[in-house]
């Protein structure tokens, strides 16, 4: 708020009090990984850097080594995101500067999409997966991961290219250029910031995603690493140092993007991004 | 025809991927529900007609499972809101230069994986010496079994708080600064000008956040699947939409029986269909649709 109240260091120790579990598990997760014990927060014994064995040792308890499962996470994010911002790019390019039959009915569907839950989708989309012969497979998770989100990257993008004045691309295509080249060549250069934007938004998302693979994914050669993950949930006798290093080894990524780029997470995430 | 073919060209893609994961699995699922589709029958389901949904209702749990919907949902999402908006007040409160790294923080939840977000849900929750409950309570328990709908409503408030957050957060900041002043002038105190000023403001992105979510959280059962499955016991934390998904995609008896779910999902999805709609005519379309800039 414009006014600072006089009182604004009580407020801060509200606002302290209130994150304090979200500290507290952060904090939690990072001694539990690195000690032989822990009591709450309190390390006791010594550094175990036997936590950390799932890196060395080929396979722990049967399952496949994490570096099969970090490749996998990899191509699979890496993938959806480079899908996701060419197509929606594409999309939103086509409704912000072209004028075809039935377009307000297409932005219209795509924003009802926006608010539509698709999760209630997936017993369905199991179906037509394996009528696809795509169940089971990395590129029919990454396939229906990135279809999921682009109504959202549609929307986003439009936004940007919306903002954009079309003076340069008159000019291109004044002077002979297609279509095709001045999208390529000239407005896609000129929305970087929307590119950055979605692609860390759906690099962020696909990284963590864990119900499509759960359902889709049946092979641990195709796992990725919140499958891996996963599998050590459901084991009778839970090693929690293990899992904690485990977690920290899978969360890194996203931890270094939080350590070093909080204001840009914040703008992503106030793009209207999905509840 | 030609002059509209760039057009489709650049839709293409996004099109085909919408008709085959969006419109296809919207019909699909209307259909399987009348189908009896299941590990028996997956390769030649009989149509079936209504009874799926007869043996929906006929269900002596569903009152449970309704019951226990209508509770993650409404607790989920007064903390959601609730507490979004004491974090944008509250982080409006303070200089800028501390409010952003809390909402920074308050973000971790939601893009931290679930799977990590889950576990340390559990390991916190879990008996002494690892869980940081049981040793601040003194009692060491499983506080995951004890209350599971504390940890469900808990678990899945701090990832859906940060919305509320953001969305009220920049409505704060779009108030016109005359109000503050005038307010000030006045003699408002801090907690009168939030009540009279900020709140009064505020009123239509609460009303959007509230909607928003709503429909999300109907439909939403990742984090519930990962802390408890459902249980602990029977159906102790088991909503609709995660019973749908037993239902149809892993049941503990082994035969799946993918039509019921369909049912159950079915009418998630008319609920969605519908609703977001409805979101669509209320949240001003008109005004979003502008005509295009280019038109060669």
């Amino acid at each position: 708020m414009p006014l600072l109240p006089r009182n604004w260091p009580l407020w801060l120790v509200v606002l302290f009090l209130i994150t304090l579990p979200i500290g507290a598990g952060i904090l939690w997760l990072v001694l539990t990984a690195l000690y032989n014990q822990v009591h709450g927060l309190v390390p006791m014994g010594k550094l175990a850097p036997q936590n950390w064995r799932f890196l060395f040792e080929g396979s722990v308890g049967g399952r496949p080594s994490i570096w099969v499962a970090l490749k996998n996470s990899a191509v699979f994010a890496a993938a959806v995101a480079t899908l996701e911002v060419l197509i929606a790019s594409m999309a939103a390019y086509a409704i912000s500067r072209m004028k075809f039959p039935l377009r307000t009915p297409y932005l219209g569907m795509i924003l009802t999409l926006h608010a539509f839950p698709a999760v209630s989708l997936l017993i369905a989309i199991y179906y037509i997966l394996r009528l696809l012969g795509l169940f089971d497979t990395l590129i029919g998770v990454i396939l229906v991961k990135a279809s999921l989100d682009l109504p959202l990257g549609i929307w986003l993008m439009k936004g940007f290219f919306d903002q954009l004045s079309w003076d340069m691309e008159m000019a291109a295509l004044v002077d002979g250029a297609s279509r095709w080249t001045v999208f390529w060549r000239v407005a896609l250069p000129l929305v970087r910031p929307g590119i950055l934007a979605l692609g860390t938004f759906a690099l962020l998302s696909a990284w963590g995603e864990f119900i499509l693979p759960f359902t889709f994914i049946v092979s641990a050669k195709s796992w990725t690493l919140a499958l891996y993950m996963q599998s050590f949930m459901k084991e009778a006798f839970v090693d929690y140092g293990l899992m904690a290093a485990v977690g920290l080894f899978y969360a890194l990524p996203v931890f270094l993007l939080f350590l070093f780029g909080q204001r840009y997470l914040l703008n992503i995430y106030s793009g209207g991004v999905k509840g | 025809m030609r002059r509209y073919l760039t057009p489709f060209l650049f839709l293409g893609p996004a099109s085909l991927l919408i008709l085959l994961f969006f419109f296809t699995p919207v019909v699909a699922t209307l259909l399987l529900s009348f189908t009896d589709l299941a590990t028996t029958t997956f390769r030649h389901p009989s149509w079936v007609g209504l009874a799926n949904y007869r043996d929906l209702f006929a269900d002596p749990f569903l009152k449970k499972i309704l019951a226990n919907t209508a509770r993650y949902v409404g607790l989920t999402l007064a903390f959601n809101v609730g507490m979004g908006l004491l974090l944008a007040l509250v982080t409006s409160l303070v200089p800028e230069n501390w409010g952003d790294p809390f909402r920074a923080l308050w973000l971790l939840p939601r893009i931290l994986p679930p799977v990590v977000y889950v576990f340390i849900w559990q390991g916190m929750l879990a008996e002494a010496p690892m869980g940081l409950v049981s040793d601040l309570l003194g009692v060491s328990k499983n506080w995951l079994v004890e209350t599971p709908w504390v940890a469900v409503i808990l678990a899945n408030g701090f990832v859906g708080a940060s919305f509320g957050m953001l969305i009220f957060t920049s409505a704060i900041r779009a108030i016109p600064r005359e109000l503050f002043y005038a307010a000030a002038v006045d003699g408002a105190t801090t907690l009168q000008t939030i009540r009279r000023v900020v709140i009064p403001m505020l009123a239509w992105p609460i009303l959007f956040v509230t909607a928003y979510q709503t429909l999300s959280l109907l439909t939403s059962f990742e984090y519930i699947l990962l802390l408890t499955d459902g249980g602990p016991g029977f159906y102790g934390t088991e909503v609709w939409s995660l019973h749908a998904y037993h239902l149809a995609l892993s049941n503990y008896f082994g035969n799946v029986e993918f039509g019921l779910g369909a049912a159950m999902a079915a009418v998630l999805v008319v609920i969605g269909v519908v609703v977001s709609l409805f979101y669509l005519k209320i949240f001003n379309f008109r005004a979003l649709v502008t005509e295009p800039k280019i038109e060669v």
